[in-house]
Formats: structure tokens, C-alpha cells, sequence
């Protein structure tokens, strides 16, 4: 059984497809959408998943609900795209601020306050970076940790319009807003780019079932050469499942560590 | 391969460069000075799915996963396949198609059920002779009276409201085969088309003449419609088409081209010629296709004969066309309650009938059919013309 968090109408196609893979390959799958990552994650200690198709947030809550029960949580497998995103803050090109340091004391305009790429992580780099200021944050879809790109839009709108002083996003919605007309590219300047990070990963708990086993060595064996399951990985939005790695969300940890979970 | 790009950003199409360049080989080395390059350039290479390395100033691009590997021709541009799989989905004959395309159930999908040589021909023709009916027919002035009796104008009345239902069969039975045709057949699917748009038009100029003189329409028999009914239940192509292209839409060029030369009026006669054109094309698109079908597949004749046998023994309870139209024709011929002009009416419409029977075995001849089972198949055809 696997849960999975519905932050858009498209997640029902994707894991009914998944799902007639899976059992015809032999392997009986199901899956339960949840509306949040931090239901999915309490059902998931309660053993009511097998795996959970986390968040990069809702990884860190589950390892560290793990650990407080002597419990230990694994990342099992992650997309190609779910390895070394970055996040960049924007501000206007023709605003006063010029580089990162300018931005001390203003308006940080960021994503909803679970969003770990356009809230916690560039929060993060910014405090490295010894800038802290008012954070105005574009709250859609609490409890979809930001996978839903509505708050990012938000906060780029905001920056447009003036009323905040710069912008926290995904890198590569920086290609995407341009593409469909949010800005262009002249009008906004990077002023940061964090340290690359980790995204989305499959966690399982160490008392999962055996059948894990054969779930990731299917996963791993999709090929997007294969036409029945290239449409599936396009919808989902990977060219190839990875195995899972958890040296990625060192900077998440520290934001989390800093600013506390959200 | 290495590619230079300049001050072009990602944001401002330097993606093209880049496919443009991996097209070509599978690594390809990049220098750019964009501002947001270094931000733009991992994200889409992510999701593409290519490798990316940077050395030094440069970037190493790997090619990744090829999205056309396996991806078939839905056939030539040029000609139809003998049978187009469904695979190959709406895609225009001769594309690229990726791997794992689902198209929509599409069954017409044989060459020797549904092609004729000369769709193409026809439908250049059809497209060329399209008629506006606002300006084609020189439409009289609103109150103008008629120049015949009121009884003559009623008949005229009578046979557009008898046009118009038959117009309606013949447009809605090739729409419904066109919804089950593969667009591997692309001439015929244009042809189809057009001629639903052919009778379209003509159920507006029909209806447009009755209501000249006219708020009400005419009579609708339960007979004519069991008739056409007939038409509607038949899930064959070439069977439909059979018995609607060329038994009835043949029989009504007779009856379009008697209007044209008995109508009372002159926008009578001349909607009937202009509807006679377009009929002519679509009897001529059935034959051609049915010669077709029946040289690829000789037993093809005995299921057309077998179904005029059946509609007719479905109708043989019905009185098909009905005294009205029959008695309209006659009136509408003669013009006028002179006895000698209704005895000239009569005499028409007696010959429309011949001319009608002649034109069917004349084409049932040209299917195969001996002169003698010809004229006997003719003979059995549905009272109500179409």
C-alpha cells in the first residue's frame, strides 16, 4: 500500500497507472490519496503504508517521528529531477537592490510556509548569508509542502507589483514563469542561488513488508524507452526513477533546525 | 560538437540551439554569458532528462532519453495503407508517431471497404463548387406573390418539407460513418464531410422556398420515415452507402432535375439544379468506391442484392411514398387545374418514375449485376425514392 498526497487532479491518473503496471507485473499495489503530507506521514508510523511518496519535508518529519519511536526511516528511490534542484530569490532588475546583502531588513516574499524550495531552503541561504528580514508569506495549499506551484506565482506577482522586495522560487519555475508570460526575462535579476538540494523521495519505515523490495526493483526497471510506461514517467515528470539518497537534505535540516517545523 | 550561445538566455529560446545541436550529437559542449544561464541550463536539462557537466566555463551536455525511439510513419503522405491500425490514433497520414499513442476506436479502417480513387478529385471539385445559397439563388423580394394557385404553391410546399426530411437522412447517415473513419483515408473523410456541408445547405435553401408563400411546412409520413429509417439501422459502410448514395440519392437526381424542369418558379428550379450538382458528386463517390470494393471482394454484390431484399421486405408493410408527395408532384408539374395540364403532370411524374428505374439499373449494371438482376433489384427498391 502506498499513500500519496493529492496536490493536483492529475495525481488520480498517475497512480492508477502506476497501480496497472504494478499488478501486471505480478505485484498486488494499491494506493490511499491523502490531502496532506502530515496525515500521510502520522498514517504511515500508525502502518498504514507501506511506503509514502514524500515530500522532502515530509521525509524529515517522518525520520524524525521515526527516531523519537527507536524506529529508522529509508529513502527507497527518488525521480532523475528530484536530485540537485536549486532555489534563487529574485528582485526587480531595475529595483534599488542590487545584490544579496540589500535585501537585510526587507520584504522577503516566499511560497507557502511548508514549501521547502520556495520558503524553508531559500530562507535558509539567505540566514546563511546573514540576511533576514520580513517574511511575507503566499500561503495556497498548506499541507502540500509546495508542490503546488500557486505560491511561488503569488510571490513573483507580489515582487511585480511592488509589494515585496524579492521573490524565493524553484529554479526551474524561473524558465516556466517566463514561458508562460508571468515576466520577462529582463525585468527580474537573480541575486542568490541556494546550494543544490533533493527533492521528492519513496520512504519506507524498517518494518515495511518484503514486497518493498520488489515495488523499488520495478520502479528502478521502468525504462522510458518502453512506450507503455513513457507516458506515465512524463506525468509524473521524470525520465527515469533513481535509487534514493538522503545526502540531500542537509540544508533542509538546517532551515528546519532554524526556523523550526512548520 | 561545441555551441556557442552567446548572451542568449534559455528564457529567450536558447533551448532550440541546444536540440538543434543534440540532434546532431550525442555530447555537445556549450559556452554561454546569459545572465540566468547557470540557473536555466541544470533545470532543463532536468527535465529533459540530458546529463550535464560543467567544466570550467563550459557546460558538457549528454543527450538522454530519446522520446522517438520506436516512433512508426502512420503510413505515406501520399496514399493510404490497406489497413491503418489504430495506433497511429488522428494522426495526418504520413506523420511521425510516437510509441504507445492511443487513438480513439476508429473501425473504418480498411482501404478496400472505404477508398476510392477518386476522393481526392471529388473532393477538389466539391470544394470548388460550393454555393452561397444567399446569393446563387436570386431569392424574391419579401410579400411578392407567387406567379401560380395557391393549390400549386402548396404543392411546392409539400415536396421541400418531403426534400428537407430526405436531406436530413442523407446528411446524418455519412456523419455517422465519418465519426468511425480512420483520417488514414483522408480524401474520403474530407469528402464526407463536405457532403454532410452539401446537404446542410441544401435542407436551408429547401426550407428557405417553403416558407416564401408559406408559415407552415408540410407533411411527414410514418411511411417515409420507416424508410429512411432503414438507412439509419444499417452498421455497413458499404451497404449504407449502397443503398443511400447509389439507389437513393441516384433517384433523387432524377426527381432534383424534374423540379428543375417542371418547378412553377424560378427559385424552385433552380435550388433543384444546384442541389442536383452536389447529389451528383455524392452518387458518383458511392459507385466509385462500391467498384472498388466489389472487385477487391466478387461476394461483396450478393450482401448489396441481399440488402435491397431486406429493406424491402422491411418496407413491404409500409406504402412508401406517400399519396401527398405523389398527387404534389403531379399538381407541381402541371401548374395549374387545367385538364390538360394535369394530364401533362401526370404523364411527367409517370416518366420520373422510369427515368428513376433506369438510372438504377443503369448503375446497378455498372456494379456487376446482369441487366436482369438489375432490373430486378431496382424493382424492389424503397417506394419513398431515397
Amino acid at each position: 500500500m502506498l499513500g500519496a498526497v493529492a496536490y493536483d487532479a492529475k495525481v488520480v491518473p498517475i497512480w492508477e497507472g502506476f497501480r496497472a503496471h504494478f499488478v501486471a507485473s505480478g505485484l498486488p499495489f494499491d494506493f490511499v490519496l491523502y490531502s496532506n503530507y502530515e496525515r500521510q506521514v502520522e498514517a504511515q508510523l500508525r502502518g498504514e503504508l507501506d511506503v509514502a511518496w514524500n515530500s522532502p519535508l515530509a521525509w524529515l518529519q517522518t525520520v524524525r517521528a521515526a527516531r523519537a519511536s527507536h524506529r529508522r526511516a529509508e529513502a527507497i528511490a527518488m525521480r532523475d529531477t528530484d536530485r540537485d534542484l536549486t532555489s534563487v530569490v529574485l528582485v526587480r532588475a531595475q529595483g534599488p537592490i542590487s545584490d544579496v546583502a540589500g535585501l537585510a531588513g526587507k520584504r522577503i516574499g516566499v511560497g507557502a510556509a511548508d514549501s521547502p524550495q520556495a520558503t524553508l531552503i531559500p530562507l535558509e541561504a539567505l540566514a546563511e548569508a546573514g540576511v533576514t528580514g520580513t517574511v511575507v508569506r503566499h500561503d495556497l495549499l498548506l499541507g502540500k509542502h509546495g508542490d503546488h506551484v500557486g505560491g511561488e506565482r503569488e510571490a513573483v506577482k507580489a515582487l511585480l507589483a511592488g509589494s515585496v522586495d524579492c521573490a524565493c522560487i524553484i529554479d526551474g519555475n524561473h524558465l516556466a514563469f517566463v514561458r508562460e508570460g508571468l515576466f520577462a526575462a529582463a525585468e527580474l535579476r537573480v541575486v542568490l542561488t541556494t546550494a543544490p538540494y533533493d527533492h521528492c523521495n519513496f520512504t519506507v519505515l524498517d518494518d515495511a513488508p518484503p514486497a518493498v523490495a520488489r515495488f523499488r526493483e520495478l520502479l528502478l526497471a521502468m525504462s522510458y524507452d518502453d512506450p507503455r510506461v513513457r507516458p506515465l514517467l512524463d506525468l509524473e515528470g521524470l525520465k527515469a526513477w533513481l535509487p534514493g539518497r538522503t545526502t540531500g537534505y542537509a540544508l533542509l535540516e538546517r532551515a528546519v533546525d532554524r526556523f523550526g517545523m512548520p | 560538437m561545441t555551441l556557442e550561445l552567446g548572451d542568449l538566455g534559455l528564457d529567450e529560446g536558447a533551448h532550440l540551439l541546444i536540440k538543434h545541436a543534440l540532434a546532431g550529437a550525442r555530447v555537445v559542449t556549450l559556452r554561454g554569458s546569459a545572465a540566468t544561464l547557470a540557473i536555466d541550463l541544470p533545470a532543463w536539462c532536468r527535465a529533459q532528462g540530458h546529463q550535464l557537466e560543467r567544466r570550467g566555463g563550459e557546460y558538457a551536455i549528454t543527450r538522454g532519453p530519446d522520446r522517438w525511439a520506436g516512433a512508426e510513419r502512420a503510413g505515406t503522405v501520399d496514399a493510404p495503407v490497406a489497413h491503418a491500425p489504430a495506433r497511429w490514433g488522428l494522426a495526418a497520414r504520413g506523420a511521425l508517431v510516437e510509441a504507445g499513442t492511443r487513438g480513439p476506436d476508429l473501425p473504418l479502417a480498411d482501404r478496400a471497404t472505404v477508398w476510392a480513387d477518386e476522393a481526392a478529385r471529388l473532393y477538389a471539385q466539391a470544394a470548388a463548387a460550393q454555393w452561397d445559397p444567399a446569393t446563387a439563388i436570386a431569392w424574391p423580394p419579401a410579400g411578392a406573390p407567387p406567379g401560380h394557385p395557391p393549390e400549386v404553391e402548396d404543392a411546392v410546399v409539400q415536396v421541400m418539407t418531403y426534400l428537407i426530411e430526405n436531406e436530413t437522412a442523407a446528411l446524418l447517415v455519412p456523419a455517422r460513418f465519418l465519426g468511425k473513419l480512420h483520417p488514414q483515408f483522408r480524401e474520403v473523410m474530407q469528402l464526407l464531410a463536405i457532403q454532410t456541408a452539401d446537404e446542410a445547405r441544401h435542407i436551408e435553401v429547401f426550407t428557405r422556398r417553403a416558407r416564401l408563400h408559406r408559415d407552415a411546412l408540410g407533411l411527414s409520413t410514418a411511411g417515409g420515415q420507416a424508410s429512411l429509417a432503414t438507412l439509419f439501422d444499417e452498421p455497413d459502410f458499404a451497404i449504407a452507402s449502397f443503398l443511400l448514395s447509389v439507389l437513393g440519392e441516384g433517384s433523387f437526381l432524377a426527381l432534383l432535375w424534374f423540379l428543375h424542369a417542371h418547378g412553377p418558379d424560378p427559385v424552385t428550379r433552380e435550388i433543384a439544379r444546384l442541389a442536383a450538382q452536389d447529389e451528383a458528386r455524392h452518387v458518383a463517390f458511392g459507385l466509385a468506391h462500391l467498384q472498388r470494393h466489389v472487385a477487391e471482394e466478387p461476394a461483396l454484390r450478393e450482401r448489396l442484392a441481399a440488402a435491397i431484399e431486406r429493406r424491402h421486405a422491411a418496407l413491404q408493410h409500409t406504402a412508401g411514398l406517400n399519396a401527398e408527395v405523389f398527387d404534389a408532384l403531379i399538381l407541381l408539374a402541371a401548374g395549374s387545374w387545367a385538364p390538360a395540364a394535369l394530364r401533362a403532370g401526370h404523364a411527367a411524374v409517370i416518366a420520373l418514375g422510369r427515368e428513376m428505374d433506369d438510372g438504377r439499373r443503369a448503375r446497378l449494371t455498372r456494379l456487376g449485376f446482369t441487366a436482369e438482376a438489375a432490373a430486378a433489384l431496382s424493382a424492389l427498391h424503397t417506394r419513398n425514392f431515397m
